[in-house]
């Protein structure tokens, strides 16, 4: 099966989207590759390769999970399958 | 992995894969020189760079460690060095002369550039036979000191490419290579896991020294969140949105066998096999720069949205599994891993093949950065000249 975007492990709370030209509306595959699992997501935005979509909701004030580790705090919320990026989600460290 | 290869067996018992003859300026004053003893003596390499006056302390010292250890380097057969007077050029010659290559210096005042184009011109052409000479022997694969260093990472880079580095990095730790990685403030959000990835308590202390020394930088300086800067625009193009998801794609590549053995200063050798943390930027040409004044034969570079990078002495592998990158830059890469992406190969058969392009670069192959010219000396530097 064609996989569009890959999840590190199912505890993560955003998948990667590894091809080109997703758009809105659209029912994308994902591999979560620890578990060695396949999802679906329904996403919200267009999501350009190499870019995340939120595999869940997230609120502001979130903390973004990814490889297991704390990857930064949501500022704006996030619905799931929508793109997940500098303009929602910002570094706690600097 | 084949477990030979043929290199170059320097006096000093250290193998190399090339066999340059390079023109070294000890100061910005004395690039010209350099290149015009370059264009006459074919086949050697002038290493122009931009500092080496009125600097001072530690800042000093870093830059007589990068040159001396440039011209110790094994993939080095032979060294001219040019400054503007006599005495720090000596100094460099000196600390190189100690690895039983041929060096000899030449300075500018009271002879004038011409005359010291000349004088160094006939020393580098007897230089340059000599090295036309070096025979290339049976080595053992686990005498290549090895470093890597992420470049323009996207998110590829931290789920395909870097973790193909790490797969490696675990073979070659096994095999009993030296090993390097680097980009101290690029560890951030992911420091406590290379923390404890440290063989013991004293080497997890240097490298929580090291950290927080950088960190401090960062934080005295800062202007903002360092946004654009690190993470980079081009990380941000590719979907990284912050300086921990980007460390934690960087910190892929140090796999998941080797302990920490020990941390070096910028520029510093490491003194056994096994894994090493060196403080370093996360400038690529900066960082490569000391990987190679640190002894370091050949790199491993994975790139994402497509660092083209290279250096005058060593070996760049460039690899990629982004297919954009790959369909729109396919010059500038020695491998292609986006078969990852799609489930094609496993990570066991990536590190392999980047092993196999390792081999083949350590006979001989031409890297993409060698053949398109890529010879970016960057040295780092710690603060402003007197």
């Amino acid at each position: 099966m064609a996989i569009d975007f890959l999840v590190h492990e199912a505890a993560d709370g955003v998948g990667v989207v590894v091809v080109e030209g997703l758009k809105a509306n659209q029912e994308i595959t994902g591999w979560v590759m620890k578990e060695d699992e396949t999802v679906k997501v329904k996403i919200v935005s267009d999501i350009p390769i190499g870019h995340k979509l939120a595999l869940k909701d997230f609120a502001e004030g979130d903390t973004v999970m990814k490889y297991n580790t704390d990857i930064g705090r949501v500022v704006a919320p996030i619905k799931k399958g929508e793109h997940l990026h500098v303009h929602n989600v910002k570094t706690k460290r600097w | 992995m084949e477990n030979k290869f043929l290199g170059y067996r320097r006096e000093n018992g250290r193998v190399g894969i090339r066999s340059h003859v390079i023109i070294l300026p000890l100061d910005d004053l004395s690039n010209a020189a350099c290149e015009k003893v370059a264009n006459n003596i074919k086949g050697t390499m002038a290493i122009p760079h931009a500092y080496g006056r009125l600097q001072f302390g530690d800042d000093l010292d870093l830059h007589f460690r990068t040159l001396i250890g440039t011209g110790c380097n094994p993939n080095v057969a032979a060294v001219i060095v040019i400054g503007i007077e006599p005495l720090w050029t000596d100094r460099i010659v000196q600390g190189i002369v100690k690895t039983g290559k041929p060096v000899a210096g030449f300075s500018i005042e009271k002879n004038g550039e011409l005359k010291t184009v000349c004088d160094a011109s006939r020393k580098a052409m007897e230089f340059m036979q000599h090295a036309s000479e070096c025979q290339r022997t049976e080595c053992d694969i686990n005498e290549l000191w090895v470093s890597t260093k992420c470049g323009e990472s996207d998110t590829t880079s931290g789920i395909a490419t870097n973790p193909t580095v790490g797969n490696a990095y675990d073979k070659l730790y096994e095999a009993g290579n030296t090993l390097l990685f680097g980009e101290t403030t690029e560890l951030t959000g992911g420091e406590h896991l290379v923390a404890e990835r440290c063989i013991n308590d004293d080497v997890r202390k240097d490298f929580q020294f090291y950290f927080d020394r950088y960190d401090k930088v960062i934080k005295d300086h800062k202007s903002n969140d360092l946004m654009d800067s690190q993470p980079t625009k081009g990380n941000i193009e590719g979907g990284l949105t912050t300086i921990e998801e980007k460390a934690l794609g960087n910190i892929e590549k140090i796999g998941h066998k080797a302990p920490i053995i020990g941390c070096l200063e910028k520029a510093v050798a490491p003194t056994g096999p096994g894994l090493w943390f060196q403080d370093s930027s996360s400038a690529a040409a900066e960082m490569v720069t000391l990987c190679a004044a640190s002894g370091f034969v050949v790199h491993f570079f994975p790139t994402g949205q497509g660092n083209i990078i290279g250096n005058p002495i060593l070996p760049v592998i460039k690899l990629c599994s982004n297919p954009r990158t790959l369909r729109t830059m396919e010059e500038h890469f020695d491998l292609d891993v986006s078969g990852l992406l799609r489930r094609e190969i496993n990570m066991d058969q990536a590190g392999d093949k980047l092993l196999d392009m390792m081999v083949r670069t350590a006979n001989g192959r031409m890297t993409a950065t060698e053949v398109l010219g890529h010879r970016e000396f960057i040295m780092t530097k710690l603060y402003e000249s007197a």
